[in-house]
Order: C-alpha cells, then sequence, then structure tokens
C-alpha cells in the first residue's frame, strides 16, 4: 500500500512484517523512532508473538540479540554512531558465532567532537567485523532491504547489517509502498536455524578455538561473505518478481553505458548525484553513477565490470580514513581491471555537511578537468583550518581544536544550508 | 518542482507542518517530501524544515537554498535568521502575525514580490481559540492553501486529520478553516483595493 510517512515508520512496519520475535532497544538519535514504532506495535497487539526488550545499554541490546537468535529467534535490533561502538564486541561475536540478527544502522557522526548528525562513520568503523552491510539510497529501499536482509541472513547464517543515513532518511516524510504480509511471507520462509541452543537437544555455541583451527573458522567467514555475493542478486531478482520493484542487489548502475567518468558513492547522496548528472548529460558530459548497495561482502567483479569503460572515477564518501584518505575509493581502486585510472576520492558530507548540487557540479568538473588531488575534502573551509594550524604554530598551549574552529567561525547555528 | 521552507521556533510544530504539507500533497497524487533541518531539538530554538512537491520521483536530498515558498511561523525570526535567503522573485511569503509587512518593518523589503504572493495570517490567535494551544502550524497549512493556491484545504485538512489523533485534529481542522476563509478574505480585499 502506497503510503506518505516518515522513513523511521517505514522501516518498524517493515520490520515488523518479518515476524521478529524478539526485538531489543536502547534509543539513540537518529534511529530511535525505528525501536519506538516497534516498541508500540508489540504493546498494542498489532505485532505479536514478539518480546520487546528495553535493555540497559547497546553492549546488552546486541548481547540479547545473540541470546535470542542462539535460541532460534528471529531477532532484530538498531542503532547508531558511539551505540555502534559501544556494542562492538558483541557486533564482532554475533558474526563469528554465524547468528542471522538483522541490525539498522541509522547512520551518524563518531565523536569527538560529539555530532549527531550523518555521515558513515559509524557503519564504515565496523566493516571488517564480519557482518554483511547493505546501504539503502531512499527509504523504499531501506524498507525493502530489511526484507531480504532476514531472508539472506538466515540462510547464510551471517548477521546483516541494514545503513540508512540518519535523519536524511530516517526523518524524511516521503511516498514508501508498503509490502502486504502475505507477500511477506512468500519471501520470507519461517526461520531454519543451523544451530540452535535446546535442552532436548544439548549442544555448545561458543567455543574456545587454538591456534590449531581459528584460521578456518575465519576463513569459513570469508567462505560465507563470497556466498552472499552469488546469492544477492538472485534474492533481488526474486523479490522483484514478488513485490514487483527494483530493491537491492549488489550495485546500481546508472547512465554509465557510454560514461568516461562514473561517480561512486553509497547511500541517500545518491539522489544528489543522479539529479546533478541528470544536469551535466543535459551539457553534453560523459558522465554516470555508481550506487553500492552491498559494501560487504565487497562485490568485487561487479565494480569491476560496471567501471570497466571508464577514464576516471569519482568516489564520493561519506567517511574519512584519517591519515590515508578514503575507505571506499581504496576498495575501488582495488577492483579496477585497469589500475592506471585516475580514482578520485571526495570526502563530503562528514558530521551532517550539506551536499549541494552546486558543490557536485564543480567537484566533478575539476576532476574531469584533471584539476583534483587523489584526496579532496568538498567544502572544507581552509581559512578556518589555516587559522586553527597558524595559531598552533604560535602557541604552545592552543587549547582544544574543535573549540578552536568555532570560535573562529563566530555563530554558524544560523545558517540554513 | 514546487519548494517550500518553514521558519519557527522548536515546539511550535514546524517539522509536523512540512511532514502535513507533503502527505496533502501525496494524496493529490503527487510526490512530496518533507524533512527537517536536523539541529539539536529544544524549545524556542530557530528551526527549519522543508518541503518539496512534484509530479515526479524527488532524489534530491539537498536542504531547499531557493524556495518557491516560505512558511514563517515565528515573526521574531525575521531579525534573527535570513529567513528570505534565496526565496524566487515570484515566491509567496505567508507569516504568522497579526501585523502587516509594513508593520513588521518589512514593506520596503517585499516590495519586489508580488503583492498577490503575500500575506499575513494571525494563525496562532486562530490556534488559540479552535486548539487552545498557541501552535499555529495547521492555521498556517489553511492559509497557504489560500495564497498559493498550490494545494487544496480539502487535502489539507485530510492530512491534518491524518497526522492528529481525532480529539485534537477537529480543533486544528477548525483553525486551518479559519485561517483558509481569513487569508482568502484579504486577498479579496486585496484586489478589490487594486481594482479600484
Amino acid at each position: 500500500m502506497l503510503k506518505q510517512t516518515e522513513g523511521s515508520r517505514a522501516v518498524a512496519e517493515a520490520v515488523a512484517l518479518c515476524r521478529p520475535e524478539v526485538i531489543c532497544a536502547y534509543p539513540i538519535s537518529p534511529q530511535t523512532h525505528i525501536v519506538e514504532g516497534l516498541g508500540e506495535m508489540v504493546k498494542s497487539g498489532a505485532l505479536g508473538n514478539c518480546e520487546f526488550i528495553n535493555v540497559e545499554s547497546e553492549f546488552a541490546a546486541m548481547s540479547v540479540a545473540i541470546g535470542a537468535s542462539a535460541t532460534g529467534a528471529r531477532a532484530y535490533t538498531a542503532t547508531a554512531s558511539q551505540g555502534l561502538l559501544f556494542m562492538a564486541e558483541a557486533v564482532f561475536n554475533a558474526s563469528g558465532l554465524g547468528l542471522p540478527i538483522v541490525m539498522t544502522v541509522a547512520n551518524r557522526a563518531i565523536g569527538a567532537p560529539i555530532n549527531i548528525w550523518n555521515d558513515h562513520t559509524d557503519a564504515m568503523s565496523q566493516r571488517d567485523c564480519g557482518w554483511i552491510q547493505l546501504f539503502a539510497e531512499d527509504n523504499q529501499e531501506a524498507l525493502d532491504l530489511h526484507i531480504q536482509a532476514f531472508r539472506l541472513g538466515e540462510e547464510l547464517s551471517l548477521p546483516v547489517m541494514v545503513c540508512m543515513d540518519g535523519f536524511i532518511l530516517t526523518h524524511a516524510y516521503e511516498q514508501v509502498d508498503i509490502p502486504s504480509q502475505p507477500q511477506v511471507d512468500a519471501y520470507l520462509p519461517p526461520y531454519e536455524p543451523r544451530q540452535i541452543l535446546d535442552p532436548a537437544e544439548p549442544v555448545s555455541i561458543g567455543a574456545m578455538v587454538g591456534p590449531e583451527a581459528f584460521m578456518e573458522v575465519r576463513y569459513l567467514a570469508h567462505a560465507k561473505q563470497m556466498q552472499a555475493l552469488e546469492l544477492i542478486p538472485g534474492y533481488a531478482e526474486e523479490f522483484r518478481s514478488v513485490f514487483g520493484r527494483n530493491s537491492g542487489g549488489l550495485l546500481h548502475s546508472y547512465r554509465t553505458e557510454d560514461a568516461d567518468t562514473i561517480v561512486v558513492a553509497l547511500g541517500s547522496v545518491l539522489g544528489t548525484i543522479k539529479d546533478t548528472v541528470d544536469e551535466m548529460r543535459a551539457n553534453g558530459t560523459r558522465i554516470g553513477v555508481l550506487g553500492i548497495t552491498c559494501f560487504r561482502p565487497w562485490p568485487l567483479a561487479a565494480v569491476r565490470g560496471a567501471l570497466a569503460g571508464a577514464q576516471r572515477v569519482v568516489v564520493l564518501e561519506k567517511s574519512l580514513a584519517v591519515g590515508l584518505g578514503g575507505i571506499v575509493s581504496s576498495n575501488v581502486h582495488n577492483s579496477l581491471a585497469a589500475p592506471a585510472t585516475p580514482v578520485y576520492a571526495v570526502i563530503a558530507g562528514l558530521g551532517g555537511r550539506t551536499i549541494t548540487r552546486a558543490s557536485l557540479h564543480k567537484v566533478f568538473a575539476e576532476a574531469i578537468a584533471g584539476r583534483l588531488e587523489s584526496v579532496s575534502f568538498l567544502d572544507l573551509d581552509r581559512a578556518a583550518v589555516a587559522r586553527v594550524l597558524a595559531r598552533e604554530r604560535e602557541v604552545r598551549r592552543s587549547g582544544p581544536i574543535a573549540e578552536a574552529v568555532l570560535r573562529g567561525m563566530g555563530a554558524p547555528g544560523a545558517r540554513i544550508g | 518542482m514546487f519548494q517550500t521552507r518553514i521558519h519557527g521556533r522548536g515546539g511550535q510544530g514546524v517539522v509536523t507542518a512540512a511532514e502535513m504539507l507533503s502527505v496533502a500533497a501525496f494524496r493529490e497524487g503527487r510526490y512530496a517530501q518533507a524533512f527537517p533541518s536536523f539541529g539539536s531539538e529544544r524549545t524556542g530554538a530557530p528551526v527549519v524544515a522543508f518541503c518539496r512537491i512534484d509530479d515526479k520521483t524527488i532524489r534530491l536530498r539537498e536542504p531547499i537554498m531557493q524556495p518557491d515558498a516560505l512558511i514563517i511561523q515565528d515573526p521574531t525570526l525575521l531579525h534573527q535568521v535570513d529567513v528570505f535567503g534565496g526565496l524566487v522573485r515570484d515566491g509567496y511569503i505567508l507569516i504568522n502575525t497579526s501585523r502587516s509587512f509594513s508593520e513588521l518593518g518589512i514593506g520596503e523589503f517585499v516590495q519586489g514580490f508580488h503583492a498577490e504572493h503575500l500575506c499575513t495570517v494571525p494563525a496562532t490567535e486562530f490556534a488559540l481559540k479552535h486548539v487552545g494551544r498557541p501552535l499555529p502550524n495547521a492555521a498556517l497549512l489553511g492559509g497557504f492553501a489560500a495564497v498559493s493556491g498550490r494545494i487544496a484545504i480539502d487535502s489539507v485538512l485530510a492530512a491534518i486529520r491524518e497526522k492528529f489523533p481525532a480529539r485534537i485534529a477537529e480543533g486544528n481542522v477548525a483553525a486551518a478553516s479559519a485561517a483558509y476563509e481569513y487569508v482568502l478574505g484579504e486577498m479579496q480585499e486585496a484586489a478589490h483595493a487594486q481594482a479600484n
């Protein structure tokens, strides 16, 4: 049914349609509306046969999800930012144990300095934790990816993180098609666990593994992620046949057929990039877009194929590998058939900085003209940075950096962009 | 694409107003996208929310920097925030106040805009009368339907009923209807004055 609703509400309804049996939650912006919505549904009885557990921390949220999943329950939680970091130890345990928990990460920056706004630093910090990581472009895809996540995770016995941009998607009202219960039931079979804690047939889960077998267990985790690369396109195709729309898959190409320049990105910024690309196409620029939906496992062969014709690649990424530059761009660079192809990492939108069409036009034009640095920072206020660096050179006790940057800018709170 | 920016203060229902406008447009079979500016939520702090309406899917995620319409829920913002920033020349301005543009001290500023696209409406007064609380958002949407002609009042009223529980919705529907009639009356009066 078509509905105009908030992204968080749409995801809550999608998760409810997946018939979760345990939902554990600890509130943190911008994820809170999702679990609030689910909490209401459990309380009202709209979501039956489900236990909603308020926990005392994110570490507890993931630990409870692990316990629930190990007993054969379909388990769900959601978090963001520092919350994801606080549960990090349990996040690794969930994947190490092979428990198919689904978790929404409402992407948000990581402090310090404290910042509640969107970027991808939280999800990227866990990119090697063994979870499958899917990124939604809009609220329809966020909703759809949750349904696919339960299917995929349970088939492989692996946990899946569905990443959606905090605030930009979670708090946006837009049109979504909420599927019917029979549609979801047709697509997502009841959970059939590969391992289960059952008093009738006792097993232990979570053995200590020494040097003789640890490598093999880790290799199997890798092999399972590689299997996901095989399964995901088929699940997206099956999704299309049941629900009538394209959602998920490994990646989406847009106007790349004859493109000299291909822009790679993840998440909601793809919309703004596509609008910019349409405007540049209208002026005769051969430019296209590659949206990465599945970031882990990394779809190396598919990326290689999708970028095969490009003379240059611009990777716009909402996270910064401090001391290196780009994370996604490093992955992209590893995937190229022709490693000499220039890959420009453009770090953008950190801590909620607006990414505008005007700035994208400028940076894409610079890349095409060969004037872009291999790592650049979109709309960086260079004067603000220079002021702080100058003060650090002059004064030993130069003070805290964040406060110095803010002081130099006056009061930016009144700006609209 | 028709882009509306709503300015107000935390606690005045600015975000809800943008959401309801998007629901109203959706009910007319159009695509709409509403989203807030994501500040730390504090009562009284300046808040901005956005609503885009189009006949095709909306992909753009940047804030609205060149609005076609402005709804200003709190006139005390006029001298604090650059509320008019980027407004297109034939844009609409609706301000919640019982005063006129000249009395607000912006009579000269708005001279460059189309007179029939400008209106003030005492939305807080309508809200106090019909809702019993100084929450002007629904009333302003009623006024906006009248001055802009971009959304039908019936769609606005339906959106209000969808967003609020029945008890609260009816007061807001009354406030929105009253503001709609008020703005229509103001526009007729202005048209009449111009004809003479």
